[in-house]
């Protein structure tokens, strides 16, 4: 099965099955039969790659393309032997990483691309510092933002960094290059990125298994102040290593398999990641195969600049294929320029490659065909011009979601006129109308921060919402800064209980006890208190009456307040089985009068009109009873059955 | 959409393939299609090694809603082969009179006007049928192996099928499998 539901169910399965653990079935990714071939998906493949690695240490934030990476870990990291986490926040999930490669334990921290952002204070120093047990760090970037809130290119962290990059191109690349970025770790001592994208991420390709190494979970610090303490005195000799470790890592890259050339004719591609693939095909099917020749980047920081040179110089001209931003094209004209090669190099820009969003095999073949001036043999697509404008199938707050429960109460005390800064999570789908409750979204926790500087500049109310898993993840500081620097707004944090966006990850405020793990749960309440808020109040959204009386009391505080909108995700409480019986609901025709406030202002999926009248689909509604409580004429009952 | 199975059915014909020894590559899409917006995986077997199909590139295109596969409509040229479910299940926003969803009739008579050649099944109505409604996937496989237009046979697709379902759903799934085949129409090639 598929899409939310079963995925929901699939998560709550693998938990299910670490909490009943036997043995019985060892997960697919731990089975150790060498040779063996498996149709994994890439991020199943980076997994694989990590346990062939040996692992002892594994930590994320999960995030929408890199998910599926520490929730496989999740669920076999029993079994297997080693460590895992769900880190606070992406920065939290390098340093501890990074301490146990310190301490000679090999590591693997995952994220998508922005939580590289969140990471990057600690990433660029740990550069400085070093590793000793391998540190493998992913960074799942998303061109075309399938699922984020830009589309930055991460090579630049490489650059930024000056660690080393791997960038694969198949499935069986991820598994492959996850291997080999522990040894080229641990050979330079340094972290090692891999960076994929969202492609790479999401397709299932064929993996051959290899051995897998021992697990070593333990290690020992030794002290080493002359390498560990990034002081000033220190740091200077410690970048000096840094540029050092470059010329290193360079002759590696020059000398390494994961880059090479194949093909031997005068025009030249060069390419990395899931490009290649399109670039592959797009030769195959415009029959230039002994025209063209290829320079395929898989160890794409530090470039390998000899390599590069004696490409160009067996070219006469070089189209460069990559998504996003022209680094490679870039590089390839400077290595060009210093080294007096004056072919054409190009890659973005008019008729060729954009900047923005990601590419497909079809657009690589056209641009191919009019660079190198060969007849695109395309099929043509249908013309659609015929065809008329299809309702749209917006994804929506599932039916029973306490987010529109909180909205609902909130939008009718503050109204249309208040500011509503939201944050990352599912409730940022309550900017959709009928909702329209999310007026400025930029990053993780950036919910608090801009309502501290919007509340004081304006004269209008501000609320802003933030998830539960977010607030943990970056929302605490600014929460500190709004009560210090008396600010004055509300903040609603939506406790749902998990990280649903993501696939129901636990965060620290969520109960992990029916997932058979250990971990201690943090009181939102008590870091809220904590954090010296002092108008707070708890409440259970779906109990109208209540929460709107709550956000009046908000409304007419004259400081900073917060509520905790406590209910869990029924998603999620039915994965974990937490979710009591569902009786769900029906509208009495004969009382309904056609007001329509529960479809107009709550947008459930589980209403319907037909034949004129408002119906409920009994197996949508989860009857939480938020339309029943918002009905004028009281006409939406439960079912009895 | 969320909740079809379009995801399981990506992979059981992958697997089918590795079994079969037929070089295959699929893509997924995740994310916010889990919140009941638009599901879409890609299957590419034989020679080619991009994971995705590009607009017009398609072979054969399998909509499990009549409304997503005319959408999808754009990823077909004059040669695809296309099979659909024809029972709708409308978006949210036409259930609450926001927009209308066209007549299904309408929607197949456009989808036949572009391309070669359409494949209907009454998706739901058999997966009920074969005992489990969650079976649609089942049946629009059984669909497109019936159509005899990519090279994995029933035979190998049931043993995927028999080796990765549970117990409880085994015999539904394979009931609904058959009646995909039944119902579907046999082609002697790919048309070009």
């Amino acid at each position: 099965m598929t899409g939310f539901f079963d995925r929901s169910y699939r998560i709550a399965k693998s938990w299910l099955t670490l909490s009943a653990m036997s043995g019985k079935a060892v997960h697919k990714l731990l089975v150790d039969s060498p040779g063996r071939e498996m149709f994994l998906l890439g991020n199943e493949a980076i997994a694989r790659g990590a346990i062939e690695a040996g692992i002892g240490v594994a930590t994320c934030y999960p995030g929408t393309p890199s998910s599926e990476i520490p929730d496989n870990f999740f669920a076999m990291f029993q079994e297997g032997g080693f460590y895992f986490e769900y880190s606070s926040n992406e920065k939290v999930a390098l340093e501890v990483a990074a301490g146990a490669a310190i301490s000679g334990v090999r590591s693997i921290c995952t994220m998508k691309h922005v939580g590289m952002n969140v990471a990057s204070d600690s990433l660029v120093t740990l550069a400085y510092v070093g590793v000793n047990g391998g540190l493998v760090v992913v960074s799942a970037d998303d061109p075309s933002l399938f699922s984020s809130q830009n589309e930055q290119d991460n090579r630049y962290y490489a650059r930024l960094s000056g660690l080393p990059m791997l960038e694969p191109t198949t499935a069986g690349e991820m598994k492959d290059m996850t291997v080999a970025a522990f040894d080229l770790s641990e050979k330079l001592k340094l972290p090692v990125i891999l960076r994929t994208t969202t492609r790479l991420n999401h397709l299932r390709g064929i993996v051959k298994f290899g051995s897998i190494r021992p697990v070593q979970l333990k290690g020992s610090f030794k002290k080493d102040p002359f390498r560990y303490v990034a002081i000033p005195a220190v740091s200077r000799n410690l970048h000096k290593i840094l540029v050092e470790k470059y010329d290193q890592a360079l002759e590696l890259s020059e000398n390494s398999g994961y880059n090479r050339i194949s093909g031997r004719g005068r025009w030249g591609i060069v390419t990395n990641g899931v490009s290649m693939n399109y670039v592959q095909d797009a030769i195959n099917d415009l029959g230039i195969g002994e025209r063209v020749k290829v320079l395929r980047l898989g160890f794409s920081f530090p470039m390998p600049e000899d390599l590069i040179a004696r490409f160009l110089t067996g070219v006469d001209r070089v189209l460069v294929v990559e998504e996003l931003e022209p680094i490679m094209e870039r590089e390839i004209r400077s290595i060009a320029q210093s080294r007096g090669i004056g072919i054409p190099i190009n890659g973005k820009g008019d008729g060729l490659f954009s900047r923005i969003y990601e590419f497909d095999p079809g657009l690589v073949r056209k641009t191919i065909a009019s660079y190198f001036g060969v007849p695109d043999t395309s099929p043509k697509a249908v013309d659609v011009t015929d065809i008329p404008d299809l309702p749209g199938r917006p994804p929506a707050l599932c039916a029973g979601c306490p987010h529109r429960a909180m909205y609902y109460a909130i939008k009718k005390v503050y109204g249309p006129d208040a500011v509503y800064p939201s944050d990352i999570g599912c409730y940022t789908l309550g900017m959709l109308p009928p909702l329209s409750m999310a007026d400025i979204v930029i990053c993780m926790g950036a919910s608090v921060g801009t309502s501290c500087g919007i509340s004081r500049v304006t004269d209008q109310k501000a609320v802003s919402f933030i998830g539960d898993s977010t607030f943990f993840h970056a929302g605490i500081p600014a929460l500190i800064n709004a009560v210090h620097n008396n600010h004055k707004f509300t903040l609603v944090i939506l406790d749902n209980g998990t990280t649903a966006m993501t696939g129901h990850q636990p965060h620290p405020g969520a109960d992990t006890a029916p997932m058979g793990v250990d971990t201690r749960q943090i009181s939102i309440e008590s870091v809220v208190r904590g954090c010296g808020v002092e108008h707070v109040q708890v409440v259970n959204p779906l109990q109208v009456k209540r929460s709107v009386e709550a956000a009046q009391a908000s409304k007419e505080f004259d400081g900073i307040s917060v509520i905790i909108s406590q209910e869990l995700c029924p998603l999620f409480a039915r994965a974990v089985k937490k979710a009591g019986k569902v009786r769900p609901f029906y509208v009495n025709q004969d009382k309904c009068r056609q007001h329509r406030d529960c479809i107009n202002l709550l947008a459930c999926p589980a209403m319907y009109i037909a034949d004129g009248k408002t119906m409920i689909n009994e197996n949508l509604c989860i009857g939480c009873a938020l339309c029943a409580q918002v009905c004028p004429e009281n006409a939406i009952l439960p079912l009895k059955k | 959409m969320g909740g079809q199975g379009n995801l399981l059915a990506t992979r059981l014909l992958g697997e089918a393939c590795l079994a079969g020894g037929i070089p295959v590559v699929a893509s997924e899409i995740h994310g916010m299609a889990q919140r009941g917006g638009i599901v879409e995986s890609a299957v590419v077997m034989g020679d080619a090694v991009s994971p995705i199909v590009s607009k017009g590139e398609a072979d054969i295109l399998v909509g499990f809603e009549p409304l997503e596969t005319l959408r999808a409509i754009n990823k077909c040229n004059t040669h695809t082969v296309v099979i659909t479910n024809i029972q709708p299940l409308p978006p949210f926003t036409v259930a609450i009179g926001q927009g209308a969803y066209p007549d299904v009739e309408r929607i197949l008579d456009l989808i036949r006007a572009h391309i070669c050649s359409l494949i209907t099944v009454e998706g739901d109505k058999l997966a009920a049928r074969a005992g489990n409604p969650l079976s649609l996937n089942m049946v629009m496989l059984g669909a497109l192996i019936g159509s005899r237009l990519i090279p994995v046979d029933g035979g190998m697709l049931k043993e995927t099928i028999s080796k990765t379902t549970k117990q409880a759903f085994l015999e539904s799934n394979l009931k609904a499998f058959d009646s995909g085949i039944a119902c579907s129409t046999p082609f002697s090639r790919l048309p070009a």
